[in-house]
């Protein structure tokens, strides 16, 4: 059933797209032979597909329906095909058994040779947007940007020892081959061949990375390939730009061999000067950007965005200059912004680079079938030779050098893992299609690039994982996060640098120790918000209460004794044969104090091990809680709620519909960010306000923003409103305020709303000791009415009648 | 014994070294910061003993070699400084202050203040020092013995964590 239904969405997703495939040449029919709008984008257009414009004789009237498509004609292209090609991602998904075997960048390849087919029998030219300005100013920088963003370790070695073998070893063959006559392309000369052999020397092993981490290869091996990939598509850009310029010179002298290593130097350290020097700026505007919360990401791009434009202005490495700036970024301004600007920040880029990707590996299927090729057996075949030869060396000699400095050094399996994971991609093809016209050779250069391309993105891509998992590579042993792991390693870090000072013999450890030591005494002071330095150890700590907050909610279906206490809820696990043990009051309090002091700052810091093209998965807690939420309720019994609460919740029933509890209960805003102690002071202060009219609970800690609660009821409050009231008449019903979670699921503030449920949980575990008694309100739904926008799981009554 | 070749190896290093430990106001700047660099110390000192000669130096050193290449070799004698044993003893008798087999909660909670210090209220060490005791301890004696200890740390790689390469 799940497969019609799946072919069934096929079919309308295929619909869809022819639609717009036909809307996107309907709509070039449109245009009017106006050569300077189209010089960029459009080709002249074909007249005979698509509606015609209107006829002569309205215009002397005033026209009641005008069509003025120049005016829109640039962005509404590019938004079509970029729709285009966002469909074609979600058609993958439909089948997912695709996606499986057969890597992203293949699938948009074909996709993109499909339409580049359909256009080419129509005797139509792709639209000419992929300038080299367009590439580099607006789709490169959400790439490298995107990168950085999911970076883990930085890995230099090979990613720029190994493109620079790469390339020079490539070139270099290369215009060895290009001299034996029998190919005909003694032309090419020895710096055209080096830019050549740097284009197609980026690698990129997206597809890579994704098979990596389904078979969840060992760490080492993923980190390394990783950082190959974040590194050479900086590397190659700045090579490329060296190379091009070296092309335009007649004459290389070996003074220019220096000075281009020179320049070399100073483009990458300059770019990383850069870099650094706005991630400081960033750091520090976003120190005071407390009260303007929602345009903390608009910084963040800005910043970026501004580091790239600067360095290219000054030619040096802009590539440098925005990872840098973004790494700096992410380390101070992941601290100061809120937890909704980290996601937005998160998402967006995502998003941009995903798009950019796309984009790419989609023209890249169009022009392979509608531009000019110039085919020359000896030349590419030999490229797909060196290439190959040439990676699997360097692999080779690079990994002997650094294996002795390694403490697991790379096996063979990892080597091959690494060597056959060289697909070229995205990165590539941008840089070749925009060589300047003035090298001869461009079409054959360009030709070259697309069979490497669609060689390794198809057969390598496809093939890789089988063969990972048949040469068994080592797989890592993901440690499990406990407390003390962490506690002991830190100890061990500690000892080390300790031991190391006794030695007067430094390694890393004494750099990371004294560069810490640096950084939190002078740049967080100056750079962060609020400087209190989180120790990783009570992160840890807080995160696997968090997990254990779940646990309880998760395991205790209907079981009284799954008590929040951490010592009973460990002895539950190990034996629940064991009586169950009483809900100690201090225990309780313990844990509401410990949770809510230290929850308020419970942030994902390492997007680590996650693929570069998914965004963290933290839905999972959420979902958790979601579902937990609805099958407490549905369990529920109506009755035995507080006669307390009765005289209260019954004002409610005369709320007439529509008007929401905001109105009645103006809710206090609350900015999150900013010092947490104050704000939970601010609320604790303020809450007892507000439950003292809900009726006299005395609770102990629990604190709840106050903003978020207003924005649940908001939400719900009308439907609240409808379903309690007939409730109240219905006594016996067990309806669900289905409402509710579809917002509180809709709802995308991770933390925040993980937090106003783990108190809810406090709230009404707590709840159900301080009344033992049960009792039966008339309307079932009013607690509802009167917990749920802060408490959603409603009591159990189960719990009560056991005591 | 091996730890002696390579005592011997690096002999004039470890000589400079240890004469200048054995100065009585003893202070490497970087190790009175590092908070637990008093244990440190303390760990090269036999029991009751307040001087420190060469052997015992370097056979503390020791536990910081490299695990050799010939695993089997090291395996068959876990008793060898360098072993991963080895190691993690060295670990758990920085903990273990009083030397009775058992880290107790109140020396985790010393350690514990040492590492986070001021970040941290006294109530949050407290529950962290708890529940690391409870993950770790098995046989319910609310402290943690050396084969619980190894046992919570089987995942972790010690060949990248306790190791000074040059001492290879």
């Amino acid at each position: 059933q799940r497969r019609a239904g799946g072919r069934a969405l096929g079919v309308d997703l295929f619909v869809i797209f022819c639609v717009f495939l036909s809307l996107l040449y309907g709509s070039r029919a449109e245009v009017p032979s106006k050569p300077t709008a189209s010089v960029t984008i459009l080709p002249p257009i074909k007249p005979d597909n698509g509606p015609q414009p209107y006829p002569e004789e309205e215009k002397s009237n005033l026209p009641v329906f005008t069509m003025n498509y120049p005016r829109i004609q640039i962005p509404f292209e590019i938004t079509l095909w970029m729709l285009l090609a966002s469909f074609a991602k979600i058609g993958f998904h439909v089948y997912p058994k695709i996606t499986f075997w057969v890597p992203e960048s293949c699938l948009l390849v074909s996709i993109g040779l499909i339409v580049g087919g359909i256009m080419y029998s129509v005797n139509e030219k792709p639209p000419a947007v992929l300038t080299s300005n367009v590439f580099f100013l607006y789709m490169l920088p959400p790439i490298v940007l995107d990168s950085v963003f999911s970076l883990y370790v930085q890995v230099l070695w090979f990613a720029v020892v190994g493109t620079l073998w790469n390339s020079i070893g490539i070139g270099m063959s290369l215009f060895a081959i290009c001299q034996i006559e029998a190919f005909g392309v003694q032309d090419i000369n020895l710096q055209e061949n080096l830019l050549f052999a740097t284009i197609i020397s980026a690698v990129d092993p997206v597809a890579v990375l994704s098979v990596f981490e389904d078979v969840s290869v060992n760490e080492q091996l993923y980190i390394v390939v990783f950082g190959e990939c974040l590194f050479n598509d900086a590397v190659t850009v700045v090579l490329y730009s060296m190379f091009s310029f070296v092309t335009e010179m007649p004459v290389v002298e070996p003074v220019d061999m220096f000075l281009g290593v020179a320049t070399f130097l100073v483009v990458g350290l300059g770019g990383m000067g850069f870099g650094i020097l706005f991630g400081f700026v960033a750091a520090f505007t976003t120190r005071f950007t407390s009260k303007v919360q929602e345009i903390e990401p608009l910084f963040i791009f800005m910043y970026s965005y501004l580091a790239y434009l600067v360095a290219e202005l000054f030619a040096i490495s802009s590539i440098m200059a925005i990872v840098c700036c973004a790494l700096t970024m992410k380390y101070y301004v992941e601290e100061n912004v809120s937890q909704r600007s980290c996601t937005t920040i998160r998402h967006v880029v995502k998003m941009l680079s995903a798009i950019s990707e796309t984009l790419i590996f989609f023209f890249l299927g169009v022009v392979t079938i509608t531009t000019e090729h110039e085919w020359n057996w000896g030349y590419i075949l030999f490229t797909l030779l060196f290439a190959f030869i040439w990676r699997g060396l360097g692999i080779l000699v690079l990994t002997q050098i650094i294996n002795p400095f390694r403490t697991i050094p790379f096996n063979t399996k990892d080597q091959f893992g690494m060597a056959y994971g060289g697909l070229r991609g995205a990165i590539s093809f941008a840089l070749a299609f925009t060589l300047p016209d003035n090298i001869a050779r461009k079409h054959l250069f360009v030709t070259a690039t697309i069979v490497i391309i669609l060689f390794t993105v198809f057969l390598q891509g496809i093939s890789i994982r089988p063969l990972i998992e048949f040469i068994n590579v080592r797989r890592t042993n993901r440690k499990t996060d406990t407390i003390n792991i962490e506690i002991h390693t830190r100890l061990m870090e500690h000892t080390m640098a300790g031991i190391e000072d006794l030695c007067g013999q430094w390694s890393h450890y004494y750099w990371k120790d004294k560069f810490m030591k640096f950084n939190n005494r002078i740049l967080r002071r100056i750079l962060l918000r609020d400087n209190r330095a989180e120790s990783s150890i009570v992160a840890l700590y807080k995160k696997l209460e968090l997990q254990n907050a779940i646990e309880i909610l998760d395991t205790a279906s209907g079981d009284i004794s799954a008590a929040p206490s951490i010592i009973s809820l460990q002895e539950e696990k190990k034996n629940s044969t064991k009586p169950k043990k009483k809900f100690l009051a201090a225990d309780l309090k313990n844990m509401h104090d410990i949770l809510s002091k230290n929850m308020y700052k419970i942030r994902e810091r390492t997007v680590s091990y996650t693929s570069k093209h998914a965004l963290p998965n933290d839905n999972q807690r959420r979902e958790i809680l979601i579902r937990r939420h609805s099958s407490i309720r549905r369990s529920l019994r109506p009755g035995s709620f507080q006669t307390r609460i009765m005289p209260k919740s019954q004002k409610y029933f005369s709320l007439p519909p529509g008007e929401s509890l905001n109105s009645r209960f103006p809710p206090t805003r609350q900015s999150f960010a900013g010092d947490p102690h104050a704000q939970e002071t601010m609320s604790e202060v303020a809450y007892p306000a507000r439950r003292s009219r809900f009726g006299n609970r005395s609770s102990s800690g629990a604190m709840m923003p106050l903003h978020r609660l207003g924005t649940l009821k908001e939400v719900s409050s009308v439907d609240f409103l409808n379903e309690s009231e007939r409730g109240s008449t219905g006594r016996g019903s067990q309806f669900r305020p289905q409402s509710l979670r579809r917002h509180l699921s809709a709802d995308d503030n991770n933390g925040l709303a993980d937090e106003m449920r783990i108190r809810q949980v406090e709230e009404e575990e707590e709840e159900e000791e301080e009344r033992p008694q049960a009792s039966q309100p008339p309307a079932w739904a009013a607690e509802p009415r009167d917990e749920t926008p802060r408490n959603p799981l409603l009591r159990r009554p189960q719990w009560n009648e056991k005591k | 014994l091996s730890f002696l070749e390579c005592s011997w190896r690096f002999c004039g290093r470890f000589k400079a070294l240890w004469m200048k430990a054995a100065l009585p106001d003893f202070k490497i700047r970087e190790l009175t910061e590092n908070p637990i660099g008093g244990r440190i110390i303390a760990a090269f000192f036999p029991p009751e003993k307040e001087r420190l000669d060469f052997p015992s130096f370097v056979r503390i050193l020791a536990h910081f070699r490299p695990i050799g290449k010939n695993r089997s070799r090291d395996r068959a004698q876990p008793e060898q400084a360098n072993s991963r044993t080895g190691k993690l003893k060295f670990a758990f008798e920085l903990y273990d202050q009083d030397r009775d087999g058992k880290i107790s909660r109140e020396e985790l909670l010393q350690v514990l203040r040492a590492m986070l210090g001021l970040q941290v209220t006294e109530e949050q060490l407290r529950s962290i020092a708890e529940r690391a005791i409870q993950e770790a301890d098995l046989d319910g004696d609310g402290a943690i013995s050396f084969d619980e200890f190894k046992k919570s740390l089987e995942k972790v790689d010690m060949e990248h964590k306790m190791n000074i390469r040059f001492l290879k």
